[in-house]
C-alpha cells in the first residue's frame, strides 16, 4: 500500500509540476497576475508530495518490504538500521528521487525567502525550476521508478553494497545533491533574468546568496567524497580523476567563477552576460554530471548500473535545457549590453582572467573525462585506429591542472588588493613585496624541513603562503581604513562579513594547496610481508604486527589485525585494520585504521594472508593529509559567512546599515576619492 | 555580432554529439593491437597431460579458437554451455588456456561442466596470458591458418557474438 | 633517498631493538632498488581490472601479478622503457596511464592551452574594446543634487 501511495504522491508531483512550469512564465511573460500568484503555493504544494513520496520509499527500507524491487536489490534485514536509511539513496533510483526532493526543497526555500523580489522574477524563477522538476520527474516515472514491484516479494534483500555501508554514505550523497540541485537556482534567476530582459546589479545582488549557499554545500559535498574515498577504500587516495569526481568538479569550478562574476555584476554591474552564461554552463555541468554517472559511457567506481536507455532520456533531457537556455541566451544576450569600462589592469579584469583559468580548467577536466569516447567514436567511423584508444586519468589532468593553479593563485593574492576601474599595479607588487619574500621563503625552508627537496612541494608552499600573506595584508589594510577612534571589536564588526567570507575562503584554499602538495610529495610507505612479532618502520614510527584474530560484526565476519605502532620504543597506541567478508555479498572488504593527526595520519591496512600465519600488511605515514578535508571546511565556512554579509539579511538591512555605516563613513568616501 | 553568442550553443552540440556516440560504445572494452599480428609463441604443458606439451605451431594450417579459461572463474561458467555446443558441431576447434589455476582444479571443472576443449594449455603462471594481452577472463581468440590473430572477443561469448561475429569470420577464414 | 636513510637507521637501530626475534619484514618485491624502479614503472601503467587506479595503486591480484612479472622483467636486465613498451605491445596505448604524445592525442594535451590562449586573447580584445568605449556621461548638476540628497538621507537614517 504505501509504495503505491508514494507512487502516486510522485505523480501528483509531476502534475504540479507541470502547472509550476507552465502558468507563472506565461503569468508573467502575459503580465497576469493569478498565474504568478500561483509559484509560491504551487511549488510547496509539489515539495510536500514529493517529501511524501520519499517518506514512502524510506518507510518500505525501514521496514523490510522485499516486495519493493528496488529495496530487494539494496537492502536486507540484517542491514543496520542508519545504513537502511540512508541506503535509499545507495542507487539509482533512489538518489534519483533525493535529487526531485532536494529539488523540490530548494524551490521551497526560494518560495520562502524571495518576499523582497519583484513578482515577475519570483514566478520565472519558480517556474524554471519546475520545468526542470518536471524533467527529472518524468525520468522517475517512465524509467527510474522506485516503486516498482517484485512479486512475489524477495524472501530477504541483496544487501546495501558492502562499500556503501559506512558513515560516508549518510553525508556524502545528501550534501553532494544540495550543492549540484543548488545551481539549478542560480540558472533558474539566470533564464528569469533572460526572459525578462532585465539584467542588473540588483538581479546579481538576489542571485549571490542562493549561489554561494549552492557553490558551499557543493564544496563539502567534493570534500566529503574524498574523505570517505580515502579512508574506505583501503590505500588512502583522496582524488582519482575518476570520471565521477570529475562530474562535481566541473560544476564547482565553473560556480566558482560564477560567484566571482556574480560579484562583478553586483558591484559593477559589469559581466552580466557572461554571469549568465556561467550560471548556465554551471548547471549544465550538473546534469552532464547526472548523465556520465548513470548512462554507461564511462567506466567507474562510482557509476550506478547502467542503462543505455536511461542514458538516452538524460541526455535528451540534457539537450532540450541546455539548447533551450542557450538559444534563450543568443537571442537576448546582446540586448543585455555590456556594462562599465575598465581599464586592462583593474580588478574587474583580474576577476575576468580568473574565471578564463577557472573555466579553462573546468573545459580541460571535461575534454579529459570524454576523450576516450571521442577516440572510440572516431576509430568506429573508420578516422583512427581502434588500438588508439586511451585511457586519460591521473597523470594526464594533474599536468593540466598544476600549471593552470599557479596564475590563478597569483590572482587570489592580488585580486582583493585591487582597485576596480583601474589598479594600480606598481603600487601593488610593491606593497607585496614581503609577500614574495614570506613565500619564497617558506617554499625553500618547507620542504627541507619535510626531508627532502621537492620541486612541487616548492610551488605548492608558495602558492599556499602567497595566498595566506597577501590575505593578512589586505585584511590589515581594512582594518586601518575602519574609524581609529572605535574600539578595535566595533572595528573589526565595521568590515563587512563579505569581505572575512572571502578570505576565509581564500585561506582554505591555501590550507588545502598545503595539504595537498605535502601528503603527496612526502607520503611514505611499505608494502610488506609480515610475520607475527614482525615491525615495519615508517615515518619515524615503528609498526608491530601482533597476529589476526577473527570477530563478528551485525552482517559480517572479519578478520581484524593488531598493529601496535610504537615511537621511540614507547607504544603509543594500536591500529585495528579489518578484512571483512559481508554476508549475503560475501565480497571482501578492507577497513583501513587510520590514526588521524593535525601533522600526520597513519593509515594500515591489511592485505592477504601468506603462508604460515603471516599477512601481507601496507603500511603509510601520511603528513599533512587532513589539511585538505580543513582546507574544504574553510572554504565552505567562507562561503556561508559571505552570505551572511548583512547586505543580503535585508530584514535587518537598515539596522545595520546604520550601525556599520557610522564606523565607515568619512574613510570610505576619503577611499573612494583616492 | 550574432555568431559569437551562438558559439555556446555550438560547442555544446559538438559534445552532445559525443555523448551520444557515447551511449552505443562500451567504455571498458580494450581494444587489442595484437589483432592482425601472428599470435605469440608459447610452449606450455597440455592440461590433461603434463608431460606433454603444447605449443602454437602446433595448429598452423587450420583456423582455430583459443579460449582463455578458469576454474575460479564464475563468468566462464556462462560461455560454457555455448562451447560445448560449439565443440559438438565441429565446425571450429576449439583449444583452451587454463590461465593461473591448479591443475587439479582445472580438471574437476571440466570433469563436473565438461571439455569442449581438443586440448588445454595449462599457464600456471600466467605469462603467456599476459603475452596475449588477457586482462580478465574470460577470453576467445580466432586465429587463422597462418597463426595470425584476427579477432578478439573480451568477456563471456554470447550466443549473439557467436552468431553475428565469430562463426562468420571462422567461416570466411576457412574459406581462403 | 628517504627509504635508503630508513633502511640505514634501521640496520643501525637494530642492536637496540627490544624485539631481538622479530625480523624486518621483507618488501613484497625484492630489493629497494629493483622495487623503486618496479612502483615507478607501475605508476605509469594502469591497472586494466580497476576503475582508474594505476598497477602500482592497486592491490587488485591482477595488479599484484603484473608488478611480480614486471620485477622478473627488470631482474631479468629490462629497463623501464622497455617494460613499458612490452606492456604497451600486448595491451595497447590504453594500458599508459598518462595517455601517450601522438597524433591521436594532439587535442587532448594541447587543447587547453589552446583555449587559454584564446580566452585570454578574447578577453584582452574585449577589455580593450571597452576602453575605447566613450566615457560614461559625468554626472548632471541635476544628477548631483540627486545623488548627494540621497547620500543624505542615507546619513540622515543613521541618527534616526
Amino acid at each position: 500500500m504505501i509504495p503505491e501511495i508514494g507512487q502516486f504522491a510522485l505523480i501528483i508531483a509531476l502534475c504540479l509540476a507541470i502547472v509550476q512550469g507552465i502558468f507563472p512564465i506565461l503569468g508573467a511573460q502575459l503580465n497576469i497576475r493569478p498565474w504568478m500568484a500561483m509559484a509560491r503555493p504551487v511549488a510547496q504544494g509539489q515539495f510536500i508530495f514529493i517529501a511524501i513520496s520519499f517518506a514512502c520509499l524510506m518507510y518500505s527500507f525501514v521496514t523490510d518490504d522485499f516486495s519493493v524491487l528496488y529495496a530487494a536489490s539494496h537492502s536486507n534485514s540484517l542491514l543496520p538500521v542508519q545504513y537502511k536509511v540512508a541506503g535509499v539513496w545507495g542507487g539509482h533510483e533512489g538518489s534519483l528521487l533525493l535529487w526531485a526532493m532536494m529539488l523540490g526543497f530548494w524551490t521551497f526555500l526560494v518560495s520562502i525567502f524571495s518576499k523582497n523580489l519583484p513578482d515577475e522574477m519570483v514566478a520565472r524563477v519558480i517556474g524554471v525550476l519546475g520545468l526542470i522538476a518536471v524533467g527529472f520527474l518524468l525520468f522517475l516515472l517512465l524509467t527510474s521508478n522506485p516503486f516498482e514491484r517484485l512479486l512475489p516479494a524477495a524472501p530477504d534483500g541483496r544487501d546495501l553494497n558492502p562499500l556503501l555501508q559506512d558513515f560516508g554514505l549518510i553525508i556524502h550523497p545528501p550534501m553532494l545533491y544540495m550543492g549540484y540541485v543548488g545551481f539549478s537556482v542560480a540558472f533558474a534567476f539566470a533564464i528569469a533574468a533572460l526572459m525578462s530582459g532585465r539584467l542588473d546589479a540588483a538581479w546579481a545582488r538576489w542571485s549571490r546568496p542562493w549561489t554561494i549557499v549552492a557553490w558551499s554545500f557543493l564544496a563539502g559535498g567534493i570534500g566529503l567524497g574524498s574523505w570517505w574515498a580515502y579512508y574506505e577504500l583501503g590505500w588512502g587516495g583522496w582524488w582519482f580523476w575518476d570520471p565521477v569526481e570529475n562530474a562535481s568538479l566541473m560544476p564547482w569550478l565553473v560556480g566558482t567563477a560564477l560567484i566571482h562574476s556574480l560579484a562583478v555584476t553586483e558591484k559593477r554591474g559589469a559581466f552580466k552576460r557572461w554571469t549568465v552564461l556561467l550560471a548556465i554552463i554551471a548547471f549544465s555541468l550538473s546534469l552532464l554530471g547526472t548523465f556520465l554517472v548513470r548512462s554507461g559511457v564511462i567506466t567507474s567506481v562510482h557509476a550506478f548500473a547502467t542503462d543505455p536507455e536511461r542514458g538516452t532520456f538524460i541526455l535528451a533531457f540534457l539537450v532540450v535545457v541546455v539548447v533551450g537556455s542557450l538559444l534563450l541566451y543568443a537571442w537576448r544576450a546582446p540586448k543585455i549590453g555590456q556594462g562599465g569600462k575598465f581599464e586592462l589592469m583593474s580588478k574587474e579584469t583580474m576577476l575576468l582572467v580568473n574565471n578564463v583559468l577557472l573555466t579553462v580548467i573546468a573545459a580541460a577536466v571535461l575534454l579529459g573525462t570524454i576523450y576516450p569516447i571521442i577516440i572510440e567514436g572516431l576509430a568506429s567511423v573508420g578516422v583512427i585506429e581502434a588500438t588508439n584508444k586511451v585511457s586519460v586519468g591521473a597523470p594526464y589532468f594533474n599536468a593540466i591542472f598544476v600549471p593552470l593553479l599557479v596564475p590563478l593563485v597569483f590572482l587570489v593574492g592580488l585580486g582583493p588588493l585591487a582597485r576596480w576601474k583601474k589598479a594600480e599595479m606598481p603600487d601593488m607588487l610593491r606593497q607585496l613585496r614581503w609577500a614574495f619574500i614570506a613565500s619564497a621563503i617558506v617554499a625553500v625552508v618547507v620542504p627541507l624541513l619535510m626531508g627532502g627537496w621537492s620541486w612541487l612541494a616548492a610551488l605548492g608552499m608558495v602558492l599556499a603562503t602567497w595566498i595566506v600573506t597577501t590575505a593578512a595584508y589586505s585584511i590589515r589594510l581594512r582594518f586601518k581604513a575602519t574609524n581609529a577612534a572605535l574600539p578595535w571589536g566595533h572595528r573589526l564588526n565595521a568590515i563587512p562579513r563579505s569581505f572575512y567570507g572571502m578570505h576565509l575562503a581564500h585561506i582554505g584554499v591555501a590550507v588545502g594547496i598545503i595539504g595537498g602538495t605535502l601528503v603527496s610529495n612526502y607520503m611514505s610507505d611499505k608494502d610488506v610481508r609480515m610475520d607475527i612479532g614482525d615491525t615495519v618502520e615508517v615515518g619515524g614510527y615503528t609498526f608491530r604486527f601482533d597476529g589476526v584474530i577473527e570477530t563478528k560484526g551485525p552482517n559480517y565476519t572479519a578478520n581484524r589485525g593488531m598493529i601496535r605502532v610504537l615511537q621511540d620504543g614507547h607504544e603509543v597506541m594500536t591500529l585495528e585494520p579489518e578484512k571483512r567478508v559481508y554476508t549475503v555479498q560475501t565480497m571482501p572488504m578492507t577497513e583501513a585504521a587510520i590514526d588521524t593527526g593535525v601533522w600526520r595520519d597513519l593509515y594500515v591496512s591489511l592485505g592477504e594472508p601468506v603462508s604460515g600465519g603471516a599477512w601481507s600488511v601496507r603500511v603509510y605515514h601520511k603528513p599533512f593529509v587532513s589539511w585538505l578535508w580543513a582546507g574544504v571546511i574553510l572554504m565552505a565556512l567562507g562561503g556561508i559567512t559571505a552570505m551572511s554579509d548583512k547586505r543580503y539579511r535585508l530584514m535587518a538591512r537598515k539596522e545595520g546599515k546604520a550601525k556599520n555605516e557610522a564606523g565607515m563613513a568619512v574613510p570610505k568616501i576619503a577611499a573612494e576619492k583616492a | 555580432m550574432k555568431l559569437k553568442f551562438l558559439l555556446p550553443l555550438l560547442i555544446f552540440v559538438a559534445i552532445a554529439g559525443v555523448l551520444w556516440k557515447g551511449l552505443s560504445l562500451d567504455p571498458s572494452a580494450v581494444p587489442s593491437p595484437l589483432v592482425g599480428k601472428p599470435a605469440p609463441q608459447f610452449e606450455l604443458s597440455q592440461l590433461h597431460q603434463a608431460d606433454q606439451t603444447i605449443n602454437r605451431d602446433s595448429n598452423l594450417g587450420k583456423v582455430w579458437l583459443l579460449n582463455v579459461w578458469a576454474s575460479w572463474c564464475v563468468s566462464c561458467r556462462q560461455e560454457h554451455p555455448l562451447f560445448m555446443q560449439l565443440a559438438r558441431m565441429g565446425e571450429v576447434p576449439i583449444y583452451g588456456l587454463n590461465y593461473k589455476d591448479e591443475r587439479q582444479d582445472a580438471i574437476k571443472w571440466l570433469a563436473d561442466f565438461g571439455n569442449p576443449y581438443v586440448i588445454s594449455a595449462h599457464d600456471y603462471s600466467g605469462r603467456v596470458g599476459v603475452d596475449y594481452g588477457v586482462y580478465g577472463v574470460p577470453e576467445t581468440y580466432v586465429i587463422d591458418k597462418l597463426g595470425v590473430i584476427r579477432h578478439k572477443h573480451t568477456g563471456p561469448v554470447s550466443a549473439q557474438a557467436l552468431q553475428d561475429t565469430i562463426l562468420p569470420l571462422v567461416r570466411e577464414l576457412k574459406k581462403g | 633517498m628517504k627509504k635508503f636513510m630508513l633502511v640505514a637507521l634501521l640496520c643501525l637501530s637494530f642492536p637496540l631493538s627490544i624485539q631481538v626475534q622479530a625480523k624486518e619484514a621483507e618488501y613484497a618485491t625484492g630489493t629497494p632498488e629493483i622495487h623503486n624502479r618496479v612502483m615507478g614503472v607501475s605508476e605509469e601503467l594502469r591497472c586494466l581490472v580497476c576503475q582508474g587506479q594505476s598497477l602500482g595503486d592497486s592491490n587488485s591480484e591482477f595488479a599484484v601479478d603484473m608488478r611480480a612479472q614486471i620485477q622478473e622483467m627488470m631482474e631479468g636486465g629490462m629497463s623501464d622503457r622497455q617494460v613499458v613498451e612490452f606492456m604497451v605491445e600486448r595491451y595497447g596505448d590504453y594500458v599508459r596511464y598518462r595517455p601517450p604524445f601522438k597524433a591521436s592525442t594532439l587535442l587532448l594535451w594541447f587543447g587547453p592551452f589552446i583555449l587559454l590562449a584564446v580566452g585570454v586573447a578574447v578577453l584582452y580584445t574585449n577589455v580593450l574594446r571597452r576602453g575605447k568605449q566613450a566615457d560614461e556621461a559625468p554626472l548632471t548638476e541635476e544628477q548631483q543634487r540627486h545623488a548627494a540628497a540621497l547620500l543624505k538621507q542615507d546619513s540622515g537614517e543613521n541618527k534616526a
